[in-house]
């Protein structure tokens, strides 16, 4: 008797190419107009992102994570959220906060060091950025419990990398997920460095797709630069969430195209020929190609696009630069509920 | 009223809390068919259905961090950890997040959970079944830590605990689990958090204890005219009840079963010291276990503090 095989391959789901031509995969629906609005948040992600690595070297702003590079990964993930789902970023997550309509100003306060940057606004459910690697997990696993034990319409999507699939956050979240039949999104943006540890030394798998196999659900690859192709994956992995289908984990394959942070040096570790292979398959080059083959795209309209992104990370910088410092005390109003007998004794220093 | 032990009053407040508010869900090892190793939930998931009595996979980590997902969500998770010395894998997700989410979100999130653990020795358990490590805990702005000191107290923190809009470590001494009964009233009944209660009314030596060690201490006061504090809830400290209470008697024996290093009592000797030195006629006095890795239970009553020691800490202070 042949050998069986038990468990089906891996899929990778791309529409388009490198030039922007729809391959097997035909496009989601989408309007001409939704198109447009896609790529237009496109540009000011890497705009608003641009712009904070200036101000850092500027010293006007703390460390911060560009996620040049990933902009296809965050946004067409984000976008396919609705309204009640909810949303957990890593740290390197710009492109999701500003593909729901975080107020910009409030990010650059928060990367400027200032906590009332992460006051998410009502109804927006998006957890502040999270630092410590692949905790999230649990958290989004655990708000999927919650929306099905209260029957909402709801989904989680939880944004981590490669380097994060190796923390057993991964694994415990993954876990709960696959046995309870959750309805949420795992996705990864396996950016194929964490800080200089290259993806090969995270894991052994041929893919990290592969890795819901064992978890008793479906895992599957997408070209990570490819917009439409994030946005279809995660628009039918919510889909089936919400009909009681249970978690879908999503690699999308990219690449960190700038250091970890303004803090690290890439140039130590990472060779440039990669760097510069990657380029070429730049997430924004891909979707303008493919805008201009609809005739959708021209040299004006990306003016138009870009001087808009312009006009509202300046208003983004001058309203996040022209907020008041603020007050000593405020570092004692939301450790609880209310003041201990301590901190009503400590908050008299200010 | 009813006479119960601490583990059926705990198993009161939970299913009389279950019953008034759909939110609060039961989560942990063993929690649901098996009520728990100690039978804290029994009942609860015949009662509630498996959706609110979760089973879950054996991942500490993961069980406190999805119970921070849920509070985000908006639900008040009562999470059993199976002993304190599992609580170490989940202590990231405690430490990290359900202390943070409302300083870092400013108040848009927040963790109302409970963490139910049993806490302390002397149950002749195996390694790691009696720990008390509750210093690391109220180390940590964000976290309240309460012990329940009685089945009474352990009913009424519960409740509290459970209401309560910050994440809440609660310590169940496993000594007290079903050593004593009291009446217990079966309607709402609550013990309000970050309030110490003064056991018993004296003017000679103050002693301060909670958990397990309390009944201990109320043996050892026997024949002297001691006041003694039962904290209750260890963070945020009631700092009024100790401080008053010193200034009026003038001498201090705190009593601990976590080793003194950085203990509890090593905070409470430096407030007492800040704060009412110069009421003081005798040095502080702590009386802790040792110093060293909690033994196996051959050595377990050599290792906890007991009546005598504390017996004689007491006439230290005295005759100072």
């Amino acid at each position: 008797m042949p050998e069986q095989i038990v468990e089906p391959l891996i899929k990778r789901l791309a529409v388009l190419d490198e030039k922007g031509n729809e391959t097997v995969t035909p496009a989601p629906s989408l309007t001409d107009e939704e198109l447009k609005r896609m790529y237009e948040l496109l540009v000011l992600a890497r705009t608003f992102d641009q712009r904070a690595l200036t101000l850092q070297r500027e010293g006007r702003l703390g460390t911060y994570p560009s996620i040049l590079g990933q902009e296809a990964s965050q946004l067409g993930s984000a976008l396919a959220s609705e309204k009640g789902d909810w949303l957990f970023p890593s740290y390197r997550e710009s492109g999701v906060y500003i593909a729901l309509g975080f107020p910009l100003h409030m990010l650059l306060q928060y990367w400027a060091g200032d906590e009332r940057g992460m006051r998410v606004p009502e109804g927006m459910n998006v957890l502040p950025v999270c630092i410590p690697v692949g905790t999230q997990i649990p958290h989004a696993v655990g708000a999927a419990m919650a929306a099905k034990y209260r029957k909402d319409r709801a989904a989680a999507i939880v944004y981590f990398g490669d380097g994060g699939s190796s923390r057993g956050d991964f694994h415990e979240g993954m876990n709960m997920a696959g046995v309870f039949k959750l309805p949420v999104v795992f996705l990864c943006q396996n950016n194929q460095w964490a800080i200089s540890v290259p993806r090969d030394r995270q894991t052994a798998s041929k893919t990290i797709a592969q890795k819901a196999v064992a978890y008793g659900f479906e895992g599957i690859q997408v070209d990570g630069n490819d917009f439409l192709a994030v946005y279809k994956a995660t628009r039918d992995a919510m889909a089936k969430a919400k009909e009681g289908g249970g978690p879908t984990l999503i690699e999308c394959v990219t690449y960190r195209m700038s250091d970890h942070t303004t803090a690290d040096d890439a140039s130590r570790y990472r060779p440039k020929e990669e760097t510069e292979k990657w380029k070429a398959r730049d997430p924004l080059l891909r979707m303008r190609l493919y805008l201009e083959k609809k005739g959708l795209w021209t040299e004006a309209y990306q003016k138009d696009a870009e001087a808009h992104a312009t006009a509202m990370v300046d208003e983004a910088q001058k309203n996040a630069e022209s907020v008041a410092a603020p007050d000593p005390k405020d570092m004692f109003t939301y450790t609880y509920a209310g003041l201990t007998q301590r901190q009503a004794r400590e908050i008299k220093d200010f | 009223m009813a006479t119960m032990n601490a583990v059926q009053a705990l198993n009161l407040a939970l299913s009389e809390e279950m019953e008034r508010d759909k939110d609060v869900v039961v989560l942990g090892e063993d929690v649901g068919k098996n009520g728990g190793v100690f039978r804290v939930t029994e009942g609860l998931y015949d009662r509630f259905g498996p959706e609110r009595v979760m089973d879950m996979p054996l991942a500490e980590t993961g069980i406190v961090g999805a119970a921070i997902g849920m509070a985000f969500y908006g639900l008040k998770p009562v999470v059993e950890m199976q002993f304190m010395g599992f609580i170490y894998a989940a202590v990231e997700h405690l430490f990290s997040h359900a202390a943070r989410i409302r300083t870092r979100s400013r108040g848009r999130f927040t963790a109302s959970l409970v963490v139910r653990t049993p806490y302390g020795a002397g149950v002749k358990a195996l390694e790691h079944h009696s720990e008390s490590a509750e210093a690391l805990f109220c180390h940590m702005p964000g976290l309240k830590v309460v012990v329940p000191s009685s089945p009474l107290t352990a009913k009424g923190l519960l409740l509290s605990a459970i209401r309560d809009p910050d994440p809440v470590l609660f310590l169940e001494p496993t000594r007290l689990y079903r050593m004593l009964k009291e009446e217990v009233p079966e309607i709402d009944y609550t013990v309000p958090l970050g309030k110490a209660r003064i056991v018993r009314e004296g003017t000679d030596v103050t002693l301060i204890a909670w958990g397990s060690m309390l009944q201990r201490a109320m043996k050892a006061v026997e024949g002297f005219n001691t006041e003694v504090i039962d904290l209750l809830t260890l963070s945020p400290l009631d700092e009024e009840t100790v401080l008053q209470s010193v200034k009026k008697t003038g001498r201090v024996v705190i009593v601990h079963e976590a080793p003194s290093m950085c203990g509890l009592g090593a905070e409470l000797s430096a407030l007492i010291a800040e704060f009412a030195m110069l009421h003081l006629k005798a040095p502080i006095l702590r009386v802790t276990s040792y110093d060293v890795v909690l033994p196996l239970p051959k050595l377990e009553a050599y290792y906890l503090p007991s009546i005598e020691k504390i017996r004689k800490a007491i006439e230290t202070v005295l005759q100072y």
